[in-house]
């Protein structure tokens, strides 16, 4: 078993609630928003008006410099307006809103068989970007760019992330549970893309299951499962590359420079069903947990629904609702109502009761050091957090790595001061990225 | 859902929007201070047991004394009274058990004052000091009551900690009535602190159960490495600390502490005697004043020993605890400047390829 050689915590795992439970396709609600940036990047351009009947997977908005994906409707019906609503990172962002029919009829000329052997690399890709793809990890970087790498830099492994170490999420789990052919099948055709014929897939070993399956699944296939000890953040790319490939990514540099690609193993269901079938990138895999929701589950849910339509079909609450999360709690964002949206990159949603919300004040840092020894990254998350709290930004940039940090909050978990550390590093890049626009207006 | 609200976001009920992470593990800085407080108390209880009444009044002095200067000076700042995290409560714990048993009443309060006030709170409470207060409040009030601070009481439980033959020779102090270990090593030599216990095997014994005089909590070192222990276990200090500690102060009076040459030093004696073993496992482990990466820590355990083990061999003091995790807490900063953990990304790429 693969482990992390430093830091990282072990939150209680709290997927017990969902792992259990088959995947549920969540109705297709009576309207959906669907927002036009759902992923890193430029926002996507409406090719529809208000008042255009649209069909199911039917192109709705376009990316025209290629930098971010097209948008797709998530089912048949007439667009009502492209107004604003509640985008679950952004906040309020433009949407595509459409009234279904109830007929969820396909466009025309999609589902077509393929066979991904039969497609040129080239034209591959571009199957990818035009159905829309994105990591479907949390970072929705757009597939298609992190999938062609400069001709300079030389890949040789590919890593499938079934690590899934934030807690309650399962959305990953089921989805290698219940579809792991076409994993494997994305995993070929990404292979393909990169030209490589390493590839390792991570798992937890709180996921015995999984790791079973895919074992099974993976034989005469060249993809090797990695079984991982259970610590949080192993499903960073970083950490998931040194556990597997013991490889460090230089510090400000990717992934390919150190010669590895890190896919998701939706993204790589969501993959091969753009290859092979031509379905663009319509709907995911959602949980839906927390201690406040009646029936946990795991739901397909259409992109564009919101939280209110997901925890409704999952009973609704047992309770008042301190906070609703956007993703895991470790990394995941607070919700300012249920009316956020469901977005390519939304692993799960999780309601914690209001009681349960792990609220204190901070106190002075006491020099404990547990933050020093969680942290994965080898940085002082401590001296960065009284730098912040001290306006010394630039310092913190300068001499204590702060651009290093991947926030994945274990400095917090373990602060026995309660200090939000996480919080004030971003307050710090954030000052830094102001200084830095500002000092680059002042001197044109 | 009328669409409608959520352009005014009207949320049906509140939310609370904090930046990430949402969970947290159950450790507080409270509960921290209070385990410690916890892992004290049987040694503190013994001492009682060993010392009677006097050693109870000097402890509840101590505690109290630091709770209301901590609170009164709190409310003069007009900050947030935090007496209930038992950080105070620990410091004047700690003070007691670095002072004698029948020492007049006003001393620790004296030491308290100078913990809290002047150690702590002047440098902006607690997180902020960089001396240890209860080391502070000791060495302030060994300077300033140097006889009451050496007039140790008689331990009441067994004989062997009856120094009756080494009292008469440090008669220069007026009110001993007895005298610690050490400070028999110091005047009179390994064999005069033999011969007062009868014999070698005795004297570890009574040095490891306690029944001999000193400070309260120098006495047993048996209860206070369990305490440590308890510590260790719960991961709020390392073991390296108190290993490396105790086993430089072994190492080196072993080498340079006999008479006959080098390698003729009684380790031992030296490793369970004095104020040593709650120093190494209390006092040079306190968060706050000590180096945040283990590395560190070693470093500045390996230099609490080697600067005890000076002053107890060559210094005026028969004792160097005290002094020694003082001066080291100085050089703390000093330490966190350079030795850190190593960025991730900052190794080579390995040359095969995994």
């Amino acid at each position: 078993m693969l482990k992390i050689k430093k830091g990282g915590v072990h939150p209680h795992d709290e997927k017990k609630s969902t792992e259990g439970k088959n995947i549920e396709n969540l109705p297709v609600p009576s309207k959906l928003f669907i927002p036009l940036r759902q992923h890193i990047g430029e926002p996507a351009v409406p090719v529809v008006q208000a008042g255009d009947e649209v069909k199911k997977g039917q192109m709705i908005a376009e990316s025209p410099d290629g930098r971010g994906t097209p948008v797709h409707s998530s089912t048949s019906g007439k667009v009502t307006e492209i107004g604003n609503y509640m985008h679950p990172v952004y906040g309020l962002s433009p949407c595509i809103v459409i009234e279904s029919d109830g007929q969820d009829e396909w466009q025309d000329n999609l589902l077509t068989e393929r066979n991904y052997e039969n497609i040129n690399v080239p034209e591959l890709i571009d199957i990818i970007f035009k159905n829309g793809i994105v990591g479907m990890g949390g970072a929705a970087f757009p597939t298609h760019i992190k999938l062609s790498p400069p001709k300079d830099k030389n890949i040789d492994t590919l890593i499938v992330n079934g690590a899934e170490c934030e807690p309650y999420l399962t959305s990953d789990y089921r989805m290698m549970i219940e579809f792991p052919d076409e994993i494997i099948k994305g995993t070929l055709i990404v292979m393909k893309i990169l030209n490589v014929n390493k590839c390792y897939l991570g798992i937890e070993h709180n996921k015995p299951e999984a790791i079973r399956l895919m074992t099974e699944k993976c034989k005469g296939t060249p993809i090797q499962v990695a079984e991982l000890e259970t610590r949080y953040p192993q499903g960073a790319e970083k950490m998931m590359i040194k556990v597997i490939t013991e490889r460090e990514v230089p510090s400000g540099k990717l992934p390919m420079d150190v010669g590895c690609v890190v896919q998701n193993v939706g993204t790589l269901k969501a993959v091969a069903d753009a290859v092979e079938k031509n379905i663009p990138l319509i709907e995911r895999v959602v949980t839906v947990a927390g201690n406040t929701v009646k029936d946990p589950k795991n739901l397909m849910v259409r992109l564009g629904s919101t939280f209110k339509d997901m925890f409704e079909y999952c009973g609704g609450f047992s309770g008042k609702n301190g906070k609703i999360i956007m993703g895991g709690p470790m990394m995941g964002m607070a919700q300012v109502s249920l009316d956020s949206i469901a977005i390519k990159a939304t692993s799960g949603i999780v309601a914690i009761a209001e009681g349960d919300v792990d609220y204190q004040p901070e106190k002075a840092c006491i020099r404990c050091g547990r933050c020093v020894e969680a942290c994965t990254m080898g940085l002082r998350p401590n001296v960065l957090s009284i730098l912040s709290e001290k306006g010394q930004h630039q310092t913190a940039q300068t001499d204590y790595d702060l651009m290093d940090c991947v926030e994945c909050g274990c400095c917090y978990y373990v602060c026995p001061s309660r200090r939000n550390i996480v919080h004030y590093i971003r307050q710090s890049k954030a000052k830094n990225a102001m200084l830095r626009a500002a000092s680059k207006t002042g001197s044109k | 859902m009328d669409p409608k609200d959520s352009k005014v976001n009207q949320a049906p009920e509140k939310l609370i929007v904090t930046s990430s992470p949402h969970v947290h593990d159950t450790e507080s800085v409270t509960k921290i201070m209070w385990i410690v407080n916890l892992t004290l108390l049987p040694a503190a209880i013994f001492s009682v047991i060993n010392f009677g009444l006097p050693a109870l009044i000097t402890m509840l002095i101590c505690i109290i004394g630091s709770v209301a200067f901590e609170a009164a000076i709190q409310y003069w700042r007009k900050v947030e009274i935090t007496v209930k995290d038992g950080s105070a409560v620990l410091t004047g714990l700690l003070l007691a058990m670095c002072l004698p048993a029948n020492i007049p009443w006003y001393i620790p309060l004296v030491g308290a004052f100078a913990a809290i006030a002047i150690a702590k709170h002047t440098m902006g409470g607690l997180g902020h000091n960089i001396f240890n207060p209860a080391h502070i409040g000791r060495a302030f009030v060994m300077a300033s009551y140097p006889v009451a601070m050496t007039t140790w009481a008689v331990s009441r439980i067994g004989s062997k900690g009856d120094f009756s033959g080494a009292m008469g020779s440090i008669s220069s102090l007026d009110m001993v009535t007895a005298a610690t270990p050490l400070g028999i090593l110091k005047q009179q030599g390994y064999q005069a602190l033999v011969d007062s216990f009868g014999s070698q095997a005795a004297m570890y014994k009574a040095l490891l159960i306690g029944n001999r005089g000193g400070s309260l909590g120098e006495t047993s070192a048996v209860l206070l490495i369990l305490g440590g222990l308890v510590l260790i276990a719960k991961k709020y200090i390392k073991w390296q600390v108190p290993v490396v500690m105790i086993g430089t102060v072994g190492l080196l009076t072993w080498i340079l502490g006999g008479k006959e040459g080098l390698f003729t030093g009684d380790p031992i004696l030296h490793m369970i005697s004095g104020g040593l073993i709650i120093g190494a496992f209390f006092m040079a482990t306190d968060m706050v004043t000590t180096p945040i990466t283990t590395k560190g820590q070693i470093i500045f355990a390996v230099g609490c020993g080697v600067i005890t083990t000076f002053i107890r061999l060559y210094g005026g003091y028969p004792e160097g605890v005290c002094y020694s995790i003082l001066l080291m807490n100085a050089l703390t900063p000093l330490i966190d400047r350079f030795v850190y953990p190593k960025k991730f990304g900052s190794l080579p790429e390995p040359a095969t390829r995994r």
